[in-house]
């Protein structure tokens, strides 16, 4: 309608300006990004300068080490000034409202913002209103978006398996809080995964969540049958017991990932998590340390992934 | 003050009138139509040549935030916009600071009204103490100092005991009770449709089931107690066939929606619009459709603006966090004239819905023109084009899912108890 610009996150000549969501991202631009992470990923070289002379700021509004760690590294890595924000025990807890934060930021001529906001399209607002020569990405906010982990996922994916167009797909557990689930669905939709499915009780499952594209399955053993990739979710501490879930235990027994599950997947079917696990909750450890997982290496390709991002938005000047 | 308006088209629903007649008016009341009373002479004669002479709107939903939320609007900002957007007479809900709950707030909001001499103002009143769903209030006394009908607003009852009670003793005077169907529990910390878009945006769904489950409620109490029920701002498809159904099988109750959902949908979200973060919630494509069948085909009784000011501040906020609610008491009359536009709805019937219909939800002698009775009056230029923008909006409340949108009709003069109080020049 006349309400909405159709991609706010990109510029006029149809190049990444923010990172927000992988929904409407082109194929062309996630390629790209894939592309360019490969540069970066087993080079001797530390250092790049290509973002010599540039801020980056992390502003997290919701605390993370691992995600702020490798955008801090990735930033390192280009070159740029990084500057780390806790904004949860600064301004926030003071009654000063996001845009006034967002203002103040913008202020201090940072020409990168990585976001991460407890609340879902946080960083479309902040997008919206920072100066427009700076760029946003989300670092992940609310149950929205996380576009970065997707990324990653995909070319930990692509590393294994070369080719998203024979692949059959799965994503496990709590899909209805979980922003990495969503963005991977949008990320395999766009790079022509065949067929993705969605597996979980139906209280973690969000409503019309097959208008996504995806196919559901209650039953693990089904669900997993004969897919080459299972993307395990985390499952809160606060959601294992109360009304969407009586117990952990209880989602182990049906939803954990266990060798025997894993079995009714292809032999060669790997498997990611995004990490921090829950070790015996939503995956057993001999899966998380067996041979099939790719954990570890996901959160190496993260810092590629990251440089790729901030050092195509750099250069589309 | 005699005035005489000259040329109009005049449609006035009740009557069925829809001609080319003239009115006159005298001592604040219509004196005739069509032909001028022996003697008349007019103080002042109004050109309605192209325009459209109807009764002025009646809105059953517009929140002034007086008392207690005057930093979002005041009666004079607001009482501004109605009369700006033709509206003459507007009901307003009970959830301000301090709720509508006892006899001397709802005087002195009616007298602050009356004071400003612009659109007439209907408490309605607050059903429980403090809206806490706990205890009754005095209905009766409240209704002696002018409420028209009793609400509680957006707040729950403790329990159904205390609901069940409160539409008995409603029931036992035949005063008219008010509920927006949303089952708390169901819609808790809900702020978009449990449809593909709160999906596709990790927001936190309202499922229809929060209307559907409350409204099965409030159709048993209002049977078994006999109570003349208003169901306010309903939402969804299955909630307006339940009604469909009580309707048909007798039951004495009246419901509206608000404009905006005759014409927005989950979709219109987007990227995370704040200014469709509205409750209740957009929903889909097929609910939109659904509220339009049933607003033309006369099982939704009335649409009303829904009217809530907030605050810039308050909007510029990621979509949860934002405050729900929109402007919208001078886009009723263009938004009503879209929706009949695009139904095909005949001029008059679509007028029916703003003046003589939520006037019998009422219960009170506005929305028509007959000779005998206050002249309240809206003149409009049905085909005139204009752009929603903030600035030009009357009311303190400029957030609105419409800014930038083109709409067609205007209003050119209101009229109440026969006094020009709102004209463009």
């Amino acid at each position: 309608m006349w309400l909405n610009p159709s991609n706010p996150q990109l510029d006029k000549k149809g190049r990444l300006h923010h990172l927000l969501t992988l929904e409407g991202l082109p194929a062309e631009i996630l390629w790209q990004i894939l592309d360019t992470a490969k540069t970066f990923v087993g080079t001797k070289v530390k250092k790049v300068p290509l973002l010599r002379g540039m801020s980056v700021f992390n502003v997290f509004f919701e605390p993370s080490t691992r995600t702020r760690t490798t955008f801090e590294i990735a930033a390192k890595r280009l070159s740029a000034d990084v500057i780390n924000l806790n904004v949860t025990v600064s301004s926030q807890s003071k009654g000063e409202s996001l845009l006034d934060t967002v203002d103040n930021l913008s202020a201090m001529h940072a020409d990168m913002f990585v976001v991460r906001h407890g609340e879902s399209g946080a960083p479309h607002f902040i997008a919206r209103h920072v100066a427009p020569d700076i760029h946003v990405i989300n670092a992940g906010d609310g149950r929205h978006s996380h576009p970065t982990q997707g990324l990653l996922d995909m070319f930990t994916i692509r590393h294994y398996k070369k080719d998203f167009s024979n692949l059959r797909v799965a994503i496990v557990g709590d899909v209805l809080h979980s922003r990495v689930a969503r963005s991977q669905i949008h990320a395999f939709a766009t790079l022509g995964c065949p067929e993705i499915r969605v597996i979980g009780p139906k209280t973690l499952l969000p409503a019309h969540v097959e208008s996504l594209g995806v196919h559901v399955y209650h039953d693990m053993r089904q669900g997993l049958k004969d897919v080459d990739v299972v993307t395990m979710l985390r499952l809160q501490n606060e959601r294992m017991q109360g009304a969407l879930l009586p117990s952990a235990q209880e989602f182990y027994k049906y939803y954990g990932l266990t060798q025997d599950k894993l079995a009714a997947a292809k032999p060669d079917a790997i498997v990611l998590h995004p990490g921090p696990m829950n070790r015996g909750v939503e995956i057993d450890s001999s899966v998380a340390d067996g041979k099939q997982s790719v954990i570890l290496p996901q959160v190496t390709f993260g810092i590629a992934i990251r440089m790729a991002v901030m050092s195509i938005m750099a250069g589309n000047k | 003050m005699k005035i005489h308006i000259k040329g109009g088209r005049l449609i006035d629903p009740k009557s069925g009138v829809d001609a080319k007649k003239d009115l006159y008016i005298a001592a604040g009341k219509i004196v005739a139509v069509g032909n001028p009373p022996n003697g008349f002479t007019a103080n002042r004669v109004i050109d309605a040549t192209g325009l459209v002479v109807c009764p002025g709107l009646v809105d059953l939903a517009a929140r002034l935030r007086e008392p207690g939320f005057e930093y979002l609007a005041t009666l004079e900002s607001e009482m501004e916009a109605a009369i700006a957007g033709g509206v003459t007479s507007l009901a307003c809900p009970p959830d301000t600071d301090p709720p509508l709950d006892e006899p001397g707030l709802v005087e002195m909001l009616k007298h602050r009204a009356q004071n400003l001499n612009q659109a007439r103002v209907y408490p309605v009143g607050a059903l429980t103490q403090g809206l806490k769903g706990e205890r009754l209030t005095e209905m009766a006394e409240l209704v002696d100092a002018g409420c028209v009908a009793f609400s509680q607003a957006d707040a729950p009852f403790a329990d159904s005991q205390v609901f069940y009670h409160a539409l008995q003793y409603a029931a036992t005077f035949g005063f008219p009770v008010w509920l927006r169907p949303q089952d708390p529990a169901l819609a808790r910390h809900g702020v978009a449709h449990d449809g593909p878009v709160a999906t596709r945006c990790g927001l936190q769904g309202i499922p229809v089931c929060a209307e559907t489950v409350a409204l099965s409620t409030m159709l048993i109490l209002a049977r078994e107690t006999g109570a003349r029920v208003h169901f306010a701002r309903l939402s969804s498809a299955e909630g307006v066939e339940m009604v469909r159904k009580a309707k048909r099988e007798g039951l004495p109750v009246t419901c509206d929606i608000a404009i905006h959902h005759a014409h927005l949908t989950e979709m219109d979200i987007g990227y995370f619009d704040s200014n469709c973060r509205l409750d209740p919630p957009l929903r889909s494509q097929r609910d939109r459709d659904a509220l339009r069948a049933a607003l033309a085909d006369g099982t939704v009784d009335a649409a009303c603006s829904d009217h809530t000011p907030v605050d810039e501040d308050a909007k510029q906020l990621p979509f949860a966090e934002a405050e729900p609610g929109a402007t919208g008491l001078e886009l009723l009359l263009p938004l009503t004239l879209k929706w009949a536009e695009e139904s095909g709805t005949a001029l008059s019937a679509a007028l029916a819905r703003i003046t003589s219909q939520p006037a019998r939800v009422l219960n009170v002698d506005a929305g028509h023109l007959t000779p005998g009775h206050a002249a309240d009056i809206c003149l409009f230029d049905a085909e005139r084009h204009w752009r929603v923008a903030s600035e030009s909006l009357k009311s303190q409340g400029k957030n609105t899912p419409y800014i930038g949108l083109e709409v067609k009709g205007k209003v050119r003069y209101t009229l109440v108890d026969g006094q020009v109080v709102y004209e463009v020049k």
